[in-house]
């Protein structure tokens, strides 16, 4: 770190050169992949005979095998034991040497972890919020997306307008809590208690419709969490209209001519035809939006934390994991988090079972 | 198209063009019709009004940006279209003071380049093998694969922390050795790609299993092996696939804060952009005026990938969602 008073230029160059160096790598690191990758194959193919297939299973299949055990049903595994163990006791069972958590000892305590999530209020109230997003969140994004795509769908000229709905999709999370805090920022008063210079644009609109003293919005529970939800439909609404919008394209012409033979125009064409036929499709949207919103972290942590009652199951986790050191408190809602994930993604699995064994 | 049968009677199409008029209308030319029947003012108002909204919160940021401190803390970024300022001193202090955030960008990207090329290729390698080298256990191997996305990302983090540091043993037995990568960017780009796998090897299955397969059967017959298939048929082929995989694959990576801030380390220097603009908003919660630049900033790189590959971002995704 340079100090302050370091003229400008010496900073610039310290940088530009950090800059140099971490590029330089990062293009050392990607050629090293994609040579020891190429050598690999080009030694493999040498195979011929009875050993070419199973070693080409291996080389290929392999990589991500291993990679998905130790990332993902290792920890997985791992996560459901911790959640059984006493690391929420104390909160101090896991020290920190040299940077590293080392765990001191583990105790089998079996579902007492369970029991806490489901009884504590303050965790109470975090599931309780957990549920309201994944039913209201999904719901509206795949509502007002149909609509658009729906809207667009008999309309020329829209490239225009799905791109500007669809840019949210390319912004952060923590881009867009800090885009929107402008908009929620608290009202502004004046000492005598008058509303004075508006900086949050809600505070503002609602002055100009005659609502004299606004509360602090990210503040007042319940509506913040709401408003949080706001920003979530915001992101992801582009996508599911545009992923909607491909599955009206993609109904056969002569599916909508018959109907249209049959007499079916307008609203009845949507409900009779278009949208039986994108059932499919809504429903894969519909699931990802909501595991999207079962994990949500970064715009909660971003704009208020957690506080104001507005904690949900993976901000509560993070703490409970990185912050106060409760392992095995944390591990529990992870377990929970994943249960509610299970249903759909099984049911996604049926489908395309269904799917790959037609095509 | 030409028709054997003459039409009978011509009307005047508003695009100037003659279409018969007693003959069905087929295929692209009814949905044409049918759509422009129905499109109403009251359709197009509702989808102009809908922008408008989706567009003010991205809009009023980036106004904000180009304002002074006074102006920032005094009025809403609304005033702006009274009293318009192009102020870029607020880019220049954020860029260059405090540590700058040009090196949080940098590290972005060093995180974001290696986090999305080694998945494409490990996704795509298991995804042709899973597709055209069928064996015993890859219906399995394939759906299980897809069935991991139901691991909620923080859940995997602990016991990835302490496999990173101190290795994976059965009991004094050590069967996979402590990596010692602290510090280095390796434990991100690793964590990346563990975690892209479940949709990278589902999103370029469903492409690569389309592909023809009198081609590849020819290469077989040609005596190509299973390998030389993949480097020189499915790899060149599957771009579009790939290039659809690589911008979700950008934009995830580059605006994840998570995976970043629990492998990043605490030493500043390697944060990228999005952990940077949290402690920014956290180290110096009086500067607002900082906020939009550091952010427009931050989403000005992704926001070009987007708008630059958005074709192929929803090919990509549609792959396999559409069909059925």
């Amino acid at each position: 770190m340079t100090a302050s008073g370091d003229a400008p230029g010496i900073v610039l160059a310290s940088t530009a050169g950090q800059a140099a160096t971490k590029l330089g790598d990062v293009i050392g690191v990607v050629g090293g992949f994609l040579a020891i990758l190429l050598i690999i194959f080009l030694v493999a193919e040498r195979a011929r005979g009875r050993l070419q297939r199973p070693i080409a299973i291996v080389v290929c299949v392999g990589p991500a095998v291993v990679l998905a055990m130790a990332g993902l049903v290792i920890p997985a595994i791992n996560t459901f034991w911790l959640s059984l163990t006493n690391t929420a006791a104390t909160g101090q069972k896991f020290q920190i040497v040299n940077g590293k958590l080392v765990p001191v000892t583990t105790k089998f305590i079996g579902g007492s972890n369970y029991a806490f999530a489901f009884t504590d209020p303050y965790t109470r109230g975090t599931l309780i919020r957990t549920v309201l997003w994944i039913v209201i969140v999904p719901l509206l994004t795949v509502g007002v997306g149909l609509l658009l795509a729906l809207l667009m769908d008999r309309m020329k000229y829209t490239s225009f307008f799905k791109t500007m709905i669809f840019m949210p999709t390319a912004i952060s999370f923590v881009g867009a809590s800090l885009i929107w805090e402008l908009i929620y920022n608290a009202p502004v008063y004046l000492p005598n208690g008058q509303p004075g210079s508006q900086t949050g644009l809600l505070s503002q609109v609602v002055l100009w419709f005659g609502w004299k003293n606004p509360p602090d919005w990210l503040q007042t529970p319940p509506g913040n969490t709401f408003l949080l939800m706001v920003i979530l439909i915001w992101i992801e609404t582009g996508f599911a209209m545009v992923v909607i919008a491909a599955a009206l394209k993609a109904i056969p012409d002569e599916v909508i001519e018959a109907a249209q033979v049959d007499g079916a125009t307008g609203y009845r064409l949507f409900t009779r035809v278009q949208i039986p036929m994108i059932r499919n499709t809504l429903v894969v949207v519909l699931t990802t939006v909501t595991i999207m919103s079962l994990k949500i972290f970064d715009i909660v942590r971003t704009v208020t934390n957690g506080d104001f009652n507005t904690d949900v199951l993976a901000r509560q986790m993070y703490d409970d994991l990185f912050v106060t050191f409760q392992s095995g408190r944390g591990a529990a809602l992870a377990v929970i988090l994943f249960l509610c994930v299970v249903p759909l993604v099984a049911y996604n699995v049926r489908q395309l079972r269904r799917q790959r064994a037609i095509g | 198209m030409t028709s054997s049968t003459p039409p009978i009677l011509d009307a005047e199409l508003p695009g100037g063009r003659q279409l018969p008029v007693n003959t069905v209308l087929r295929g692209a030319e009814a949905r044409k019709a049918i759509r422009s029947a129905f499109s109403s003012p009251v359709a197009s108002l509702v989808v102009v009004i809908l922008t408008v909204l989706w567009t003010i919160p991205t809009l009023g940021f980036f106004l904000n940006s180009l304002r002074t401190k006074s102006a920032v803390y005094g009025s809403g970024w609304w005033t702006w279209f009274a009293h318009p300022s192009f102020d870029l001193s607020n880019y220049h202090t954020v860029l260059f003071a405090n540590g700058g955030e040009v090196l949080p960008l940098v590290n972005s990207l060093a995180i974001t380049i290696p986090a999305t090329v080694i998945p494409i290729f490990i996704a795509s390698m298991a995804a042709y093998a899973l597709a055209w080298v069928r064996f015993r256990g890859s219906d399995f191997i394939f759906f299980g694969l897809f069935a991991l996305q139901v691991v909620p990302l923080q859940m995997a983090l602990v016991p990835l922390q302490r496999f990173y540091s101190t290795g994976a043993h059965i009991g004094s037995l050590t069967v996979f050795p402590a990596l010692h990568l602290e510090g280095s960017l390796a434990e991100i780009w690793i964590s990346h790609t563990m975690f892209s796998l479940p949709l990278a090897v589902f999103l370029l299955h469903n492409f690569i299993a389309q592909l023809p397969s009198s081609l590849i059967e020819a290469a077989r017959v040609d005596g190509a092996s299973y390998l030389k298939i993949y480097r020189s048929i499915v790899l060149p082929l599957a771009k579009p696939a790939i290039a659809s995989f690589a911008i979700f694959q950008f934009l995830w990576v580059w605006n994840d804060l998570l995976v970043a801030t629990i492998f990043g380390g605490t030493d500043a220097s390697g944060q990228p952009v999005t952990a940077r603009i949290v402690n920014l908003g956290g180290n110096f919660g009086a500067h607002q005026e900082l906020l939009a630049p550091a952010g427009f900033l931050a989403i000005i790189i992704p926001l070009i990938v987007f708008l630059a590959f958005q074709r192929y971002f929803t090919r990509g995704l549609l792959a396999g969602s559409v069909k059925g």
